[in-house]
Parts: C-alpha cells; sequence; structure tokens
C-alpha cells in the first residue's frame, strides 16, 4: 500500500534536486548497517536496553489488562476485595532492583562514551567544517571535497568546526555525532571495519536548507583510498576552470541556493548573470563583474542584491585563486 | 474525608442548583473578565489553553502532511521550518505548562483545600492576563514573519536569522512571569490555607504534585527569563553573550536553556502524576498504594530534575566529566519515577475498577508512559545517545512523554473534573469512543518515530531520503486519528453544556473535598471550612444511589454548602 502511495505521490509531487546519499539496506530491525568497532558496542548496549524495555512494558501492561478483567467492578459502586495501601517489601524490591539496572546500565554506557570520546593516540586525521548549508572535508594532502573518504580498519580522527552557527557532524552507520561549534574545535574518532557507502547528516537545525545538508561516506581499502585521494587531487589541479567552477559550483553548497536556469531561490539565480545590472537592498546599483564575485564570496553581506535575505556564508580562505577564477569562469558561461 | 464538625448548618436544604453558582452569579463578559473567582480564572484558563492546543494541533497535522513525501508536498522549506517551531512553541509555552496547573489546577486545588480562594485572587488574575500578553506576542510574531528557530533557540541561529524572533522570545519572557506567579500563589495556598485536620500526609496527591511543580515554576522560570532577555539584547543591540562572533560563547546558551527547560519537563509532567494519582484510586474503590512514596517522589523528581540539565548536551562539546556526573543524576531520576508506575498498578490490585472515561485515560497515561520513560533511559545512556541524540527518537521520546504523558493526563482531569466544573455529566459512550481513538491514534503516529530515530532520521528535516517515507506515512495517518479523536472529544463535551445541570455532587465517588459541594459549586465553594478526619483516599463511608446517578456519604450530608 505504501508504494502505491509513494508513486501517486512522486507523480504529484516531482523530486527535489539535491544530493542524496547511498543508504545501503541494513540487516536489522532498528539499527542501521553496522561500520565501525564503536557500533557494535553500541548497538550490544541498545539491543540490551530493548529486552528491558519490552519485559518491564510487557509486565506492565500483563498486570493492567488481568487486574482490569479479574477485578472490574461487578456493578457500580462496589467495595474493593482489599484496602492493602502498602507492602514493604515489595516496595523496596523495586526500588533497589530499578536502581541496581540503572547503575549498572549506567556503568556500561560510561565505559564506552569514554573510549569514544578520548580516542586512540594515533590516528588518521581529517578537517571537517559545517556551513549554512554543506559540508567539506580537508585532507593531509591540502585537498578539499564534499564527500568523505576514509580507509578501512584504519583509526580515524575527525577534527569539526563551523563557520556560521551549529550544526552537528552524524554518521548514523558509524553511531557517531558531534556538533560542530562556531569558535570552537570539535573532535570524534572511529575505525571503519565495513567498505561501503554511507550517508552523513547534519543533525543540529541549522535553517532552511538543514535537511539538505547532506554529504557521504565512502570505505575504501587502504591502498584504493590512497589512490582515490591522489587521483581525486590531480583531476582538481587539471580541470579546465570552467569546469572547475562548476565542480565548486555544485559541491561547495552554492547550488542550494543559486540555481542555473533563472529561478530565484534563498539568493539571486546565476543564469545569465554575468554582467547584469542588480539593484542592491541598499537601494545602489552594481553589474556583476570579477570584482563583484570576489568580494561576495569573500565578504558576502557587503553588496546584498535587494529582496534577499543577508544569509550568505564567507567562503573566505576556503577556496584557492584557481578555484576562484574557476568560479568567475563558470558563472561567464552560464548565458 | 471531611467529617462535618457541625452538623446543624449542613443538615440543611440541600442548595439549589443553577440559581447562584459560580457560573451564573454575575453575569456579562466584564463579570468574567474582572473575576477573583478560582474558578472562573480557571476556566478562562481552559477556553485559552484549548484555543492554544487546536492553533498547535493544526500546525501538527500541516506538519505531519508535509512529511507525507519525501520531497516537498504541500508547503516550502521555510514554512515548514516555521510550523514546527511555532507547534514546538505553542504546545510547550501555551499549552502544557498552563494546562493542568494553570486551567485544572486553578478550579480544583481550593477546592481540595476546602478554601474559597488562593491566597492571592488578585495576582491569580493578573498571571491569566500576563498568559494572554505573552500568547499575543507569540502570535504578533506569528502574523508578522514568525520563527524558524526551533522552541529551543538555539544561537547563533536565532541571533542570525531573519525572522521575527524578538517577539517570540519576549512572548516567551512574559508567559514565564505568568507561570511564576501562579506558582508563587499555590506554595503559599497550600502552606496557609488547608483545612483543620489536613495535615501535609492528608493532602490529596494531586496538591502534591502541584506543590512540587509551583517550587520549579518558582525556582527555574526566572532563569529563562534571564536567558531570553540577555537573547533580545544580544540580538537587539549586538552585545556579545552567545555569538561566538561578537565573543560570546554559544555552548552557554544551550546551559542556561536546559537549566529552565529540563526543569520544566517536569513542571508539564509532574501535575500529571497528580491527576493520574486521583483518577486511578477512585475508580479503582481503593486507597492509593504507597502515598507517601507517590508524594515524596513528586518532590525529589522536583530537586534531582534541576541537576540533569547537561543530559541534553551530550553531543555539544561537553566535557566528558560533566556528561558523566549530568548522565549518573538523570538514572536517580528513573527510580522515583518508577516507584509511581508500580505503585498506580499496585492500586488496581485487588480493587474494584470501574472503567469509565477519566480511567480509560489513566490507563492510556500509564501505558504511554511507561514506553516514554523506558525510552528515556536510552536516551541517558551516553554511549547510545550518541547515534540517538537530534534524531526521531528523541521526538518520539518527548512526545510519548508530553503528548502520551501530560496531555493524555490532563484529558483524564478534564474528564474526571468536568461534571464538577460545569454540572453537566457528558456522553460516557462518546468520551469512551473519543479516549480509546486518541489512545491509537497516539501510538500510531509515535511509535513509528522510534524506529525512523534508530535508523538514522534526524529530526527537524524537512526532505528526508525516501527509504523512510514508508513509517514516515504510518506515522501521518496516526495524527490524522489524533485528530479524529480529539475532535469527537470536543463535540461530545460542548453538546454536555447545552443540557441541564444533571451532574450529582460526587458521580465518581471520590473522597477529596471538591466532591463535598455542588455540582457546580456556588460563588463561595463552602458554607464554613470543612474539617478532615479521614485520609484523601478513604472510601468506606461512600455508597452508590442509582437514583441520582451519584456517590452519597453513609455517615452524613454529601455536600458542605448549606
Amino acid at each position: 500500500m505504501f508504494t502505491q502511495v509513494h508513486s501517486l505521490m512522486v507523480l504529484a509531487f516531482s523530486a527535489p534536486e539535491r544530493f542524496e546519499p547511498k543508504l545501503p539496506p541494513s540487516p536489522f530491525f532498528w539499527m542501521p548497517n553496522q561500520a565501525t568497532v564503536y557500533s557494535e558496542g553500541v548497538d550490544s548496549l541498545f539491543n540490551l536496553l530493548v529486552w528491558i524495555s519490552v519485559i518491564s512494558a510487557a509486565g506492565i501492561l500483563a498486570a493492567m489488562v488481568y487486574f482490569c478483567a479479574k477485578y472490574q467492578a461487578p456493578k457500580r459502586g462496589a467495595k474493593a476485595l482489599s484496602q492493602v495501601d502498602h507492602h514493604n517489601t515489595l516496595e523496596i524490591t523495586w526500588s533497589v532492583g530499578t536502581l541496581v539496572v540503572c547503575l549498572a546500565v549506567f556503568a556500561w554506557g560510561f565505559k564506552d562514551y569514554l573510549s569514544e570520546r578520548t580516542g586512540p593516540k594515533e590516528a588518521y586525521e581529517i578537517h571537517a567544517q559545517g556551513q549554512k548549508w554543506n559540508w567539506t572535508f580537508t585532507y593531509p594532502n591540502g585537498f578539499v571535497d564534499s564527500t568523505l573518504h576514509v580507509p578501512v580498519n584504519t583509526n580515524v580522527r575527525i577534527v569539526i568546526r563551523s563557520i556560521d552557527v551549529i550544526h552537528s557532524l552524524y554518521i548514523p552507520e558509524f553511531r557517531v555525532k558531534m556538533d560542530a561549534v562556531p569558535g570552537r574545535y570539535t573532535t570524534l574518532w572511529f575505525n571503519a571495519t565495513k567498505e561501503g557507502t554511507f550517508p552523513v547528516d547534519c543533525a543540529e537545525y541549522c535553517g532552511t536548507h538543514h535537511s539538505d545538508m547532506l554529504s557521504e561516506v565512502t570505505v575504501h581499502d587502504a591502498r584504493g583510498f590512497e589512490k582515490w585521494l591522489a587521483d581525486a587531487a590531480k583531476a582538481m589541479d587539471n580541470k579546465p576552470p570552467v569546469e572547475l567552477g562548476e565542480l565548486i559550483y555544485k559541491t561547495r553548497g552554492c547550488a542550494n541556493c543559486h540555481t542555473t536556469d533563472g529561478s530565484p531561490k534563498v539568493g539571486p539565480s546565476f543564469k545569465g548573470v554575468w554582467g547584469r545590472k542588480e539593484t542592491l537592498a541598499s537601494g545602489e546599483s552594481i553589474s556583476v563583474d570579477e570584482n563583484y564575485v570576489h568580494e561576495s564570496l569573500m565578504e558576502p553581506q557587503a553588496k546584498v542584491v535587494q529582496g534577499f535575505a543577508p544569509v550568505m556564508p564567507t567562503f573566505k580562505g576556503q577556496l584557492s585563486d584557481k578555484q576562484i577564477a574557476g568560479v568567475i569562469a563558470y558563472l561567464k558561461s552560464l548565458k | 474525608m471531611a467529617a462535618p464538625s457541625t452538623t446543624a448548618d449542613v443538615m440543611a436544604a440541600p442548595a439549589q442548583r443553577g440559581d447562584d453558582n459560580y457560573l451564573t452569579n454575575e453575569k456579562g463578559i466584564v463579570s468574567w473578565l474582572t473575576t477573583l473567582d478560582h474558578k472562573r480564572i480557571g476556566i478562562l484558563y481552559m477556553m485559552c489553553v484549548m484555543g492554544a492546543f487546536l492553533l498547535g494541533g493544526v500546525f501538527a497535522l500541516l506538519l505531519r502532511t508535509e512529511l507525507l513525501t519525501p520531497g516537498p508536498t504541500i508547503v516550502g522549506h521555510d514554512t515548514y521550518n516555521k510550523l514546527f517551531t511555532l507547534h514546538g512553541a505553542v504546545m510547550v509555552f501555551l499549552v502544557i505548562i498552563p494546562g493542568t496547573p494553570a486551567a485544572l489546577g486553578n478550579f480544583v486545588l481550593p477546592l481540595q483545600l476546602g478554601a474559597k480562594d488562593v491566597a492571592f485572587p488578585r495576582l491569580n488574575l493578573a498571571s491569566w492576563y500576563l498568559w494572554v500578553i505573552g500568547a499575543l506576542f507569540m502570535v504578533a510574531s506569528l502574523v508578522t514573519n514568525a520563527v524558524d528557530t526551533g522552541w529551543t533557540f538555539y544561537t547563533p541561529y536565532s541571533t542570525s536569522t531573519t525572522t521575527s524572533v524578538i517577539p517570540a522570545l519576549f512572548g516567551a519572557f512574559v508567559l514565564g512571569f505568568s507561570s511564576i506567579f501562579t506558582g508563587l500563589n499555590f506554595i503559599t495556598t497550600i502552606h496557609k490555607l488547608r483545612p483543620p485536620g489536613m495535615t501535609w500526609f492528608k493532602m490529596p496527591l494531586f496538591l502534591w504534585a502541584l506543590y512540587s511543580t509551583a517550587v520549579i515554576q518558582v525556582l527555574a522560570t526566572p532563569v529563562l527569563g534571564i536567558t531570553l532577555l540577555m537573547l533580545i539584547v544580544e540580538r537587539a543591540f549586538g552585545i556579545g553573550i552567545f555569538d561566538p562572533a561578537l565573543g560570546g560563547d554559544p555552548v552557554l546558551f544551550q546551559h542556561f536553556f536546559w537549566f529552565y527547560s529540563h526543569p520544566a519537563v517536569y513542571i508539564m509532567i509532574v501535575p500529571a502524576f497528580g491527576v493520574v494519582s486521583e483518577i486511578i484510586p477512585t475508580f479503582s474503590r481503593k486507597r492509593i498504594f504507597g502515598y507517601k512514596l507517590i508524594a515524596l517522589s513528586s518532590v525529589s523528581i522536583a530537586i534531582l530534575g534541576f541537576l540533569v540539565w547537561g543530559h541534553h548536551m551530550f553531543v555539544s562539546g561537553q566535557s566528558v566529566v560533566a556528561s558523566s556526573v549530568f548522565s549518573a543524576i538523570t538514572f536517580l531520576i528513573a527510580v522515583p519515577t518508577a516507584i509511581k508506575v508500580f505503585n498506580w498498578i499496585s492500586t488496581m490490585y485487588k480493587g474494584a475498577i470501574h472503567l469509565d472515561t477519566p480511567m480509560l485515560y489513566a490507563l492510556a497515561f500509564l501505558w504511554v508512559f511507561t514506553i516514554g520513560g523506558l525510552t528515556g533511559i536510552f536516551l541517558a545512556v551516553m554511549s547510545v545517545d550518541v547515534h540517538l541524540h537530534d534524531t526521531y527518537f528523541v521526538v518520539a521520546h518527548f512526545h510519548y512523554v508530553m503528548m502520551g504523558g501530560a496531555i493524555t493526563a490532563f484529558f483524564g482531569g478534564l474528564h474526571y473534573w468536568w461534571p464538577k466544573i460545569f454540572g453537566r455529566m457528558y456522553n460516557e459512550k462518546l468520551g469512551r469512543i473519543g479516549a480509546v481513538t486518541v489512545f491509537t491514534g497516539l501510538n500510531v503516529t509515535f511509535f513509528p518515530q522510534f524506529i525512523l530515530g534508530t535508523r538514522g532520521m534526524p529530526r527537524r528535516y524537512y526532505n528526508y531520503l525516501p527509504e523512510f517515507q514508508s513509517l514516515h506515512v504510518l506515522s501521518t495517518i496516526g495524527a490524522y486519528i489524533l485528530g479524529i479523536g480529539f475532535l469527537i472529544t470536543a463535540i461530545y463535551l460542548i453538546a454536555s453544556l447545552r443540557k441541564a445541570y444533571d451532574a450529582p455532587a460526587n458521580p465518581w465517588g471520590a473522597n477529596t473535598l471538591e466532591w463535598r459541594t455542588v455540582s457546580p459549586p456556588p460563588y463561595y465553594n463552602f458554607h464554613h471550612t470543612p474539617t478532615v478526619t479521614e485520609g484523601p483516599y478513604d472510601y468506606e463511608n461512600w455508597a452508590y444511589n442509582e437514583k441520582t446517578g451519584g456517590y452519597e456519604r453513609t455517615d452524613g450530608p454529601t455536600e458542605l454548602t448549606a
């Protein structure tokens, strides 16, 4: 039935244009795939809690249903069979019992959390940056990408920062999550055990396109990872400017707010933007040229086009001169 | 409970209903807007809270409809973000926080004390006006540009968004004062106006719950007020407190916010404990099991509730030591909470259970609150919370507690006290149908969200991966069932108001003082202050009278109003 509903909906509403990470099917009912060492520990404790909950809830439901059936008043106003209102042994048992179970569960969770937060001394370090509304990952060789790639069976530490509001880096298959807080660094680490591609989400609400702030993580075998990194960096260096600019447009968050088909979104469309006369919020008018594009990337709030909110994040320090030149070339190509 | 101290007065003919009860003793809208009568103020609150509940409910249905498909369905990104913000803010600040204490509590608290009114009737009216002003600011924000920050107002998003955050913040700030005044009033009333014979441990558990709630309201709400004010100052004047661009610390806001908002969770749920503690013994015709432990567990939850705010921040970058302490104390709260559930269940053992509408709501509460409580343990465990934090699992958990717990208990209390408040019985059959529909709807709505959460669906998502669609569709169907349940409830409750007075003084055979006066009560509640000799849950001296459809004392007059 749901598939039918689905196909009807798809007919009625066209699918959104956005990056959609692959979600491989999971062998478990509750949890997604286990792709790290840590996720196995989390799931064991989670499963224990599920059983504790099922048994407690079933016990309470059984008592409720049984008492309602057995002790239902034969007629309105019937008297109770007993007025017993305390039982010390019973009350002490269930209080102490609850406490003991809770402390045991706390201790287990504490142990796992401590190891997740402390992490190994030696780890492959990747920097992640959140900004409205995309993630970028900087590898040790300086290569920047919008998706995360990691080698399998290797300790990886992600150093996280945000340049605007709070985001949260969340990889469900790894069972890890850490907020990206402006003004400070946070870290998380993992050791991926399963090759494949998994979604990366933003879990802290960050505005209009919060739900589109998606990426994906690809776990490679050790040699595959080295090769990917070398090839990707080389490809980036050798791209013609227009293609480089298009890549930047697609992978660094520009496409979330600026279309290439002429329809305005959060920001003005890039279609035919080159040389266009724009009226600014201040009432002045400018025409879009190299200097305006450069300024808008570095100080986006300096000259905002009338009718649009001043919400664009800065790209200062994030794009090389070559990449900026690529963006300019790409904008020129969008007639 | 209250054996009349003198018999001469109460042997006189019972007061005639309909001529000078509190609903009719003064006429005209002005008499309502200037009333100092706690019963009328309770009704003013009730109408406003119900209006807000309708508004918040419509937002919820729009949200759920939008989530029928993974992409755009009926509204755009920004509208969706505003809808979930307003749904949360309205339900928390305008409905659940004032719901049970200010609407039902205002009506019932002085009656359960055998008092004529609360300690400060003028302050009581002032808190209602503050509620109205706060609500108007919220609505003003709605019609200007709305808010899209989530009800949590996290910085620096809330200081940088272009939506109209300041009116909403100011609204919440004013609503805070309304809450503080109500709390202050209730604490004073319970301390000073208890009738002769009513020692602390002879108080109905609803009063213990309202007392614990009032303590939290008075101690925690000022922190929210100051925090919201700081946020307004930062937004309006650019003074750096929370925004790192101005030299502030965004995580400090989360500490301040949850220092209030975690105790606020108990402002919402502890009164529900009180309602359920009244309904279950009454409809089981049996003394409540473990009275003292239930009373003291409300107090201990109120105190411990101040020390756990950091469990909302396990992935915020907070230190491991701080998180561990917060997690450990959170587990301690599980103990008094579990004790309550066990005691309620034990109260039913060997009772004479009457499955009327209020009892159905209380049983529904027991089930959904158990689920809400148990899933809280998942979130208190640090390692598991790292995965579940900010996913639909959290959404499902707090809706089971807030919607399933607080709102279900509120509706249980509304049905329980309805005959007393308005002097009319509602259609019992429709009442039961409504209760079962609401119970079904809320499980169908929120249970699938647990699965969405564990599978990794983050909350506050407008678009989502197509793999999650079937569970979202199920959840939306549940929301429509809930809507139908509440619609049925609204219809028969309003219909009952068109009838002549037909409710007996004590339709359920409860032994707290509000049932010892006429339904609806006269303006002065009681002719004189009753003396309490029995416990609040002793039902031996009540017998059912088929002719009146109510219970009557076997050892003297039922009504102490003559």
